[in-house]
């Protein structure tokens, strides 16, 4: 097997993790090109999140290599470091801080992460506000916005941080029905502007729209791996075919 | 019904002025030698606050700092906190009180002034229950909000600071303010090395007045008074902080 393309920005190789007994990845083998947009599906317990979160740390892999913007993942304290800083995450329940407002939930990080001056990270939070199209809450606490406005908040107080790369772990999830175009309006404009995305998601409409790689996960182990069209069209294996029937139709 | 009367009657003993079973003479703002000793009494509060006070943040420093190793993944560091915890949780006040204003100079060599030994043994006794309320606290927070901090780069002090503590903080306020309501009614301890606080000013004017009864009760109303003054500032930061998420 090569290893890894030049141009990879995240370069996972034959990586497994157990919780317990519980094998949660299963050498997985996955390579992300810088502007790359990948979606990630499969049945829950398949190991998707898992994967994800296993690129930013907040999971640690037992065997394998994880390279990401050209820093090895290998639980030394700078390497953590310099891997989350230059990758944002998007939770399914959003996690933002509730007792700041939406300014100071997006000015945290740069400020006292980066060191940028209070009145620029204010700069950058507006900035980044008006992208998710919600200048106008700046000064409210999340408890007072709707979901997709606080999964809105959540998505730009990762961009603030200038990330080179988003996960976004089932970000429409948690979301009543109506709210879920609204945050994926929001993706795919990202999208857009070339930013590297991994997406664990069931939108499958969203998938075909914007995925540049498909992805099907189960028990651990990655399935399938297409282009959209070729992955919607003729799903290779018989899983990939079940899942997307039972999603797909329902 | 004959019950009743006793209690009635004495409910009035005071007002009457029969003076069978009280002599309320003795603190009498209305008299020179009463208003003496009324004032006498009320100046123990000074030491009182200041001791308590003085020994209450220290005990949530310190109960901070015994909390932040018991959430530790590190077995040894948790192991230190249940051990500080355990133990100094099993010493009585009143022991500690002694063995620090008594025992501690022949260990140190240096003399302490009763004021320190107070604070200290008050603090440290209280600092175990501290860090039993602030680790309760600090693992309530959801672990979503470590991740989104981690994810925003910050470090562990800032994470601690901005995000975790300040949540943890307001859910534990309850349980902060009986502390303090605590911490005043065992600073009455620290009389028996002779802090010259509310109890001991108490015991003193009792020795020259031979009123126990009416002094004693003077003493339990500067106690209440004080506490239900913390009570409501308590409340008052509580329905503050409520009322900042709020808006």
């Amino acid at each position: 097997m090569a290893l890894g393309k030049a141009n990879a920005i995240i370069s996972i190789r034959n990586v497994s993790k157990y919780f317990g007994d519980f094998r949660a990845l299963n050498d997985v083998t996955l390579d992300v090109s810088s502007g790359e947009r990948v979606v990630v599906c499969g049945p829950s317990g398949s190991g998707k999140s898992t994967l994800i979160r296993c690129i930013n740390r907040l999971e640690t892999h037992e065997s394998g290599s994880i390279v990401v913007n050209g820093t090895e993942l290998d639980g030394k304290a700078g390497s953590v470091n310099a891997i989350r800083a230059s990758v944002g995450m998007v939770f399914q329940q959003f996690n933002l801080f509730p007792h700041l407002t939406v300014m100071e939930n997006l000015t945290l990080g740069p400020v006292r992460a980066r060191g940028t001056s209070p009145a620029e990270a204010k700069e950058l939070a507006m900035r980044y506000l008006a992208r998710v199209r919600i200048p106008e809450q700046a000064d409210k606490y999340p408890r007072q916005l709707s979901g997709g406005q606080q999964q809105r908040v959540a998505i730009a107080r990762s961009l603030c941080m200038e990330p080179k790369i988003m996960l976004f772990d089932e970000p429409t999830s948690a979301l009543d029905p109506e709210m879920i175009n609204e945050v994926l309006e929001v993706m795919a404009e990202l999208a857009g502007t070339g930013m590297t995305m991994i997406c664990v998601t069931h939108e499958m409409g969203f998938a075909r729209r914007v995925a540049d790689k498909m992805v099907f996960m189960d028990h651990g182990e990655i399935v399938e791996m297409a282009p959209p069209d070729q992955f919607f069209r003729a799903p290779g294996t018989a899983r990939c075919r079940d899942f997307l029937q039972k999603i797909l139709h329902h | 019904m004959k019950r009743l009367t006793i209690l009635l009657g004495l409910a009035l003993l005071p007002i009457s002025g029969c003076s069978s079973g009280w002599g309320w003479y003795v603190v009498s703002p209305a008299t020179t030698s009463g208003m003496t000793n009324l004032k006498f009494l009320l100046s123990g509060l000074y030491y009182t606050v200041l001791l308590s006070l003085t020994a209450i943040v220290i005990s949530v420093v310190v109960g901070l700092l015994v909390a932040l190793p018991g959430l530790s993944a590190n077995r040894s560091m948790r192991n230190f906190n249940r051990v500080y915890v355990e133990l100094v949780r099993a010493i009585p006040i009143l022991v500690l009180i002694l063995w620090v204003y008594y025992g501690l100079p022949q260990l140190t060599g240096l003399s302490i002034s009763v004021f320190w030994a107070g604070v200290i043994a008050l603090a440290l006794s209280d600092s175990a229950f501290q860090a039993e309320i602030f680790r309760a606290g600090i693992q309530s927070i959801n672990r979503g909000q470590y991740e989104a901090a981690h994810s925003v780069s910050l470090s562990y002090v800032d994470t601690m600071r901005f995000v975790i503590l300040p949540q943890a903080i307001r859910r534990i306020l309850p349980a902060l303010g009986n502390q303090l309501v605590y911490m005043l009614k065992m600073s009455s301890l620290v009389s028996v090395i002779g802090m010259q606080e509310l109890t001991r000013k108490a015991n003193e004017l009792v020795v020259t007045e031979y009123r126990p009864l009416e002094i004693y009760t003077v003493l339990v109303l500067e106690y209440l008074a004080l506490i239900l003054v913390v009570s409501a500032f308590v409340r008052w930061l509580e329905h503050r902080m409520k009322a900042d998420e709020r808006n």
